[in-house]
């Protein structure tokens, strides 16, 4: 493995758990001496990772990108959430839709609802739901190069999409 | 809309076991999540915004056909003792006893469906069934939630599905579990086994309240963890089975202390008729104990069958809030004790010691009192 810095061989492999994520990194011996990493205890991999402060950094600052985000429906904060571990209303699962991804890893048996569906949006569910597996065939198909498959899905694609939309007759 | 002493007055079927079969699986409980869009979770809302809240939700929640002349109440406008009454018959949760300002509880009036507004989510709901019966439990709650969703906006994620103030919900919102009775497998020392095989696949066991509590009078709730990325189907089906195989285990383990030591379980079981019947200061974790044993020996045909119902109305009477509901006033720890007594004792008047020669085998039927016949 290479020093995450300079590229060199590392020597030194850190692993870190910062704000519930797990977080390596690895450093050669001099890039290791630069940043300070002599005692891993007090070594904010995160404030290094984001170049921040770097070096002579003592405490681990969990709390680093975008802390001040704001949910725009309630106010709630992303230093909320990770004080708190819960939500302050519906709208923040789209504001913090990263974190969201990062909580709920391993804490569920799948990350994608596959129960129950409110009757009025019964049309819609299915509709969003293929719209996404479609997206996700089309991305393998273009990523493989089979660029007739990925036309079909386009067009498919397409289809649903201007369903959706109302028509003004 | 029905008063609270109404309410509390008589203990529901699924507190007796009426109509199912509970030696084991005393209840099954289903719980749904649900929250409103639009407005801040209960615990993240001022107090104007979690009022509005209820504002918008009881209406709907009242006008639910089941709900015709239910209970409904601000948590506010409840003494201590009463939410704590509430708590104990498993119809609020602690926490929801605890919230006070802008939450509120309507429960059906056979208490077999409640609701509660503004508990962590904006609606908690549950029902329950005596007896293992979750699918029945949740296809009532289903109604109930296509019922609100007519009028109610509710959160809801295509890819999340329902939105809930905790992650550890978010999905299906669904929470389903049972209570089970498993005195045999404690006392043939297999109960860590079982729980820990339960426990590896996913499942969660617990104490008699939920979260955190201890288990006390050999009583262990299952339930379901991951509420996301399986349909509800899905996780009754599981929960089901592994219930099932749980209550096989028990039953055999039942047979086999009968078959194995006979003498052990008649000392037990005689034991624990004997300082119930005769007790004039009893704590609520020996009442629980030996009441446990008890609905043992009245399963396994040295009592009449009736005593599993006894114990069952007992366990919820011997609380410490139904205590000072049935006195009418504030007791202290000690006159709790004094008093749990004298119920019991009083309920026990007319059982019989245990017959220690009828002992039922797997396929009979429940035996009479032999002396009458």
């Amino acid at each position: 493995m290479d020093c995450d810095i300079c590229g060199k061989k590392a020597k030194v492999h850190l692993t870190q758990l910062v704000g519930g994520q797990i977080k390596k990194i690895a450093l050669c011996d001099d890039c290791a001496k630069e940043k300070g990493v002599t005692d891993p205890t007090g070594f904010a991999l995160a404030e290094m990772l984001l170049g921040k402060s770097a070096g002579k950094v003592s405490v681990p600052a969990p709390f680093q990108t975008g802390a001040g985000r704001r949910c725009a429906g309630c106010g709630f904060t992303l230093d909320d959430l990770r004080r708190i571990r819960r939500f302050g209303c519906a709208e923040c699962y789209t504001t913090f839709h990263d974190e969201v991804g990062q909580m709920l890893r391993g804490m569920h048996k799948g990350t994608r609802h596959c129960g129950k569906v409110p009757a009025g949006l019964m049309e819609l569910h299915a509709r969003t739901q293929r719209l996404e597996e479609l997206r996700g065939k089309l991305d393998l198909a273009v990523n493989s190069e089979n660029y007739e498959e990925a036309a079909g899905l386009r067009d498919e694609i397409r289809r649903i999409e201007l369903r959706a939309t109302p028509t003004k007759d | 809309m029905m008063r609270f002493t109404t309410l509390v007055k008589n203990p529901a079927d699924w507190m007796t076991g009426e109509g199912a079969d509970n030696a084991i699986v005393l209840t099954s409980r289903i719980r749904l999540a649900r929250n409103l869009r639009g407005e801040s979770f209960p615990g993240w809302a001022k107090k104007e915004e979690r009022r509005h809240a209820l504002e918008v939700m009881r209406p709907a929640v009242e006008a639910l056909p089941c709900m015709k002349d239910a209970f409904s109440q601000e948590l506010d406008d409840l003494s201590s003792v009463q939410k704590q009454v509430l708590v104990e018959r498993h119809l609020i949760s602690r926490e929801h006893a605890a919230r006070g300002e802008g939450s509120a509880a309507v429960i059906e009036r056979r208490q077999s469906i409640a609701l509660m507004l503004n508990e962590e989510d904006h609606l908690r709901m549950q029902s329950i069934r005596p007896g293992l019966a979750l699918r029945s439990a949740f296809d009532a709650l289903a109604t109930v939630d296509e019922e609100l969703e007519k009028s109610l906006d509710l959160a809801f994620d295509h890819e999340l599905g329902y939105l809930t103030t905790c992650p550890t919900n978010l999905g299906t919102g669904l929470r389903a579990s049972a209570m089970l009775h498993l005195p045999a497998l404690v006392l043939g020392d297999q109960i860590g086994q079982v729980l820990q095989a339960v426990n590896k696949i996913g499942l969660a066991v617990r104490g008699l309240y939920g979260e955190g509590t201890e288990s006390l009078g050999n009583l262990f709730q299952i339930s379901n963890q991951s509420t996301l990325g399986e349909s509800e189907e899905t996780i009754l089906r599981r929960l089901e089975r592994v219930i099932s195989q749980v209550a096989t285990h028990e039953r055999n383990a039942r047979d086999k202390l009968l078959e194995d030591d006979p003498a052990m379980v008649a000392d037990k079981i005689g034991r624990a008729y004997g300082v119930l019947k005769h007790a004039w200061i009893i704590d609520s974790k020996e009442a629980l104990n030996h009441l446990s044993l008890l609905r043992l020996g009245g399963d396994l045909g040295f009592l009449p069958a009736d005593t599993v119902k006894s114990c069952d109305a007992l366990l919820m009477d011997i609380q410490p809030a139904h205590l000072q509901l049935h006195s009418g006033r504030k007791l202290s720890p000690e006159e709790r004790d004094s008093i749990r007594a004298e119920i019991v004792r009083g309920r026990l008047q007319s059982l019989q010691a245990p017959d220690m020669g009828s002992t039922r085998k797997k396929n009979d039927s429940p035996d009479q009192n032999p002396e009458i016949l």
